[in-house]
């Protein structure tokens, strides 16, 4: 097939429900497997660690949707986008709640204390933070009234969630040196901003090459 | 024609009717592997790991123990629970690897070596320790630094048997203990994780204390190897990393044993490792903890005992002793 041919696919009308739902199901696979006993000794750090994983999965699929429509030419992905990054903050919505019901009994106090004890926490706390006013400024009126440069500004946020996701995952498997999936979603995470930073700088100079004509935009994405 | 009920409670089925307990329990086991199953060739992978995980090893007896403190009435963790959540790095990461991959574990012949200071140092046959001193079933608490816990019946004796036996010297002030690191049968034995072997030690009084037990099984059953078959330690006041498994070497000392995960991160895994709610992991409180099993999802988490509640057996061992310094 060639790319015209997946372009048109992609534009087609059951592509966004497809992939709302695929999306949904580890969440949906969790709620099934606590119901019915299946998540091991101890279900509360399971479904801690899962919603987690499943956050970092989730930021490595939005981050790669700008670079995969440019190097494969396949413009009708950025019309994904949007929902992968609501499914971020979905997923890392459900990674805090567990957290503050299982492992905190959703004492307010508790929790503050922790965050404010544990450096670890307040990393993950600060990213999740960060991402709040994206998922509010998801909708299109939202970047109408913010104007689409400012709207930009303002989601290249999710690179600073990037790295503070990293550093909680890091932090969290310090302690017990175990750090392979820590370096998987570093690299992949680091591959995406690392591409942006690359298409960034040869931008710039393109343009200072071409003085004299009309700035372009870097179109960081 | 007169047709029974069985409905009148006095009409009861021949005792040969009468499906065993074992017997229905594995078909329950079965159906819900077959439910599973359904799902294809990948879940039966998963069956034939759960059933290796669930033979059950040969029977261990042993007598009540009389040593104080050592049969906690708590309720004990479901074995399947015991035997699927384990930390054991040389057999994986993730604590439901021991379970699938510790059946590489040779555990006969097995010696154990005895040496450092001591006047009757040698190698000493499973079989041998086993027969030193008579079994104690010890029903204890074990509190992971992880911040969840289970109630084991171990079968085993107080380690200090078997010091008095061997006659450590006057100056071993240490013991250390030096687990397995077999390359050949254990697959993360050549991780980066930790330096190997695994090696963890106690001061000599701690030791020497009735509570700290050598074990060869739970559950009235030898050890399962995800627990560290054949032999291993037990001290229950303090976090499970400190109780060694697979035991090959017993040593004394005259300095401190450079333990594993002190080595590793020292910050954050003191040589003493008391079970303490008041002194916290840098990275999560130990005030709390959750116990496997028992404590649902919703419910929350039980509050964690000094010496996980074997102060009044072990507290004067650390008398003076500022804890927080010497965590």
């Amino acid at each position: 097939m060639d790319s015209t041919r997946i372009h048109r696919v992609l534009l087609g009308p059951a592509v966004k429900p497809a992939l709302w739902v695929g999306c949904l199901l580890p969440a949906l696979w969790l709620v099934y497997a606590a119901a019915s006993s299946r998540l091991g000794a101890n279900p509360a750090e399971a479904l801690i660690r899962s919603t987690g994983d499943w956050t970092l999965r989730m930021l490595c699929a939005v981050l790669s949707v700008t670079p995969l429509s440019r190097l494969l030419g396949l413009p009708a992905l950025v019309r994904l986008r949007r929902m992968l990054g609501l499914y971020v903050y979905f997923y890392a919505a459900l990674h805090l709640l567990c957290y503050a019901g299982f492992d905190m009994g959703l004492d307010l106090g508790d929790i503050t204390r922790d965050i404010a004890k544990r450096p670890f926490i307040l990393v993950g706390f600060s990213a999740f933070l960060l991402l709040t006013p994206l998922a509010l400024t998801s909708w299109n009126g939202a970047i109408r009234w913010l104007g689409g440069k400012r709207w930009q500004a303002l989601h290249r946020l999710v690179y600073v969630v990037a790295g503070l996701a990293v550093l909680h995952f890091f932090w969290m498997r310090a302690g017990k040196h175990n750090f392979a999936e820590v370096q998987v979603y570093a690299s992949v995470l680091g591959a995406l901003l690392g591409w942006r930073l690359w298409r960034a700088v040869s931008g710039r100079q393109r343009n200072r090459t071409a003085v004299g004509r009309q700035g372009r935009d870097p179109g960081l994405g | 024609m007169l047709i029974k009920t069985r409905d009148d409670g006095f009409v009861h089925p021949r005792s040969s009717e009468i499906t065993p307990e074992g017997v229905y329990r594995q078909r329950r086991d079965l159906m819900r592997l077959m439910a599973g199953g359904a799902a294809g060739a990948l879940l039966a992978s998963w069956a034939a790991r759960d059933a290796r995980a669930q033979m059950r090893p040969v029977k261990l007896p042993a007598q009540k123990s009389p040593v104080a403190g050592a049969v906690t009435l708590e309720k004990p963790t479901d074995y399947k629970d015991a035997t699927s959540y384990n930390n054991f790095y040389e057999f994986g990461l993730d604590k439901s690897d021991p379970a699938r991959n510790a059946h590489t574990l040779q555990t006969t012949p097995w010696t154990v070596a005895v040496e450092g200071l001591v006047k009757k140092p040698g190698r000493y046959a499973l079989e041998d320790l086993l027969r030193r001193s008579a079994l104690e079933e010890r029903i204890y608490r074990l509190r992971c630094v992880e911040g969840w816990s289970m109630v084991i019946p171990w079968a085993g004796y107080s380690l200090a048997e078997l010091i008095r036996k061997v006659e450590p010297l006057g100056s071993a002030r240490y013991v250390e203990f030096v687990t397995l690191a077999d390359r050949q049968t254990m697959p993360y034995v050549s991780s980066s994780v930790l330096n190997w072997p695994y090696v963890e030690g106690l001061r000599m009084d701690e030791a020497m204390h009735p509570l700290t037990l050598l074990a060869f099984g739970m559950y009235g059953e030898v050890l399962p190897k995800q627990n560290g078959a054949p032999v291993r330690l037990v001290a229950p006041w303090k976090y499970g990393f400190k109780s060694g498994k697979s035991l090959v070497k017993i040593r004394f000392t005259e300095t401190q044993p450079a333990t594993a995960w002190n080595v590793a991160a020292p910050q954050e895994y003191g040589f003493y490792s008391n079970v303490n709610p008041n002194v916290d992991h840098p990275r999560w409180s130990q005030a709390t903890e959750r116990r496997i099993g028992e404590d649902g999802l919703f419910s929350r988490r039980r509050k964690t005992l000094m010496f996980n509640g074997y102060e009044a057996q072990v507290g004067q061992l650390y008398a003076g002793m500022d804890l927080k310094k010497y965590y």
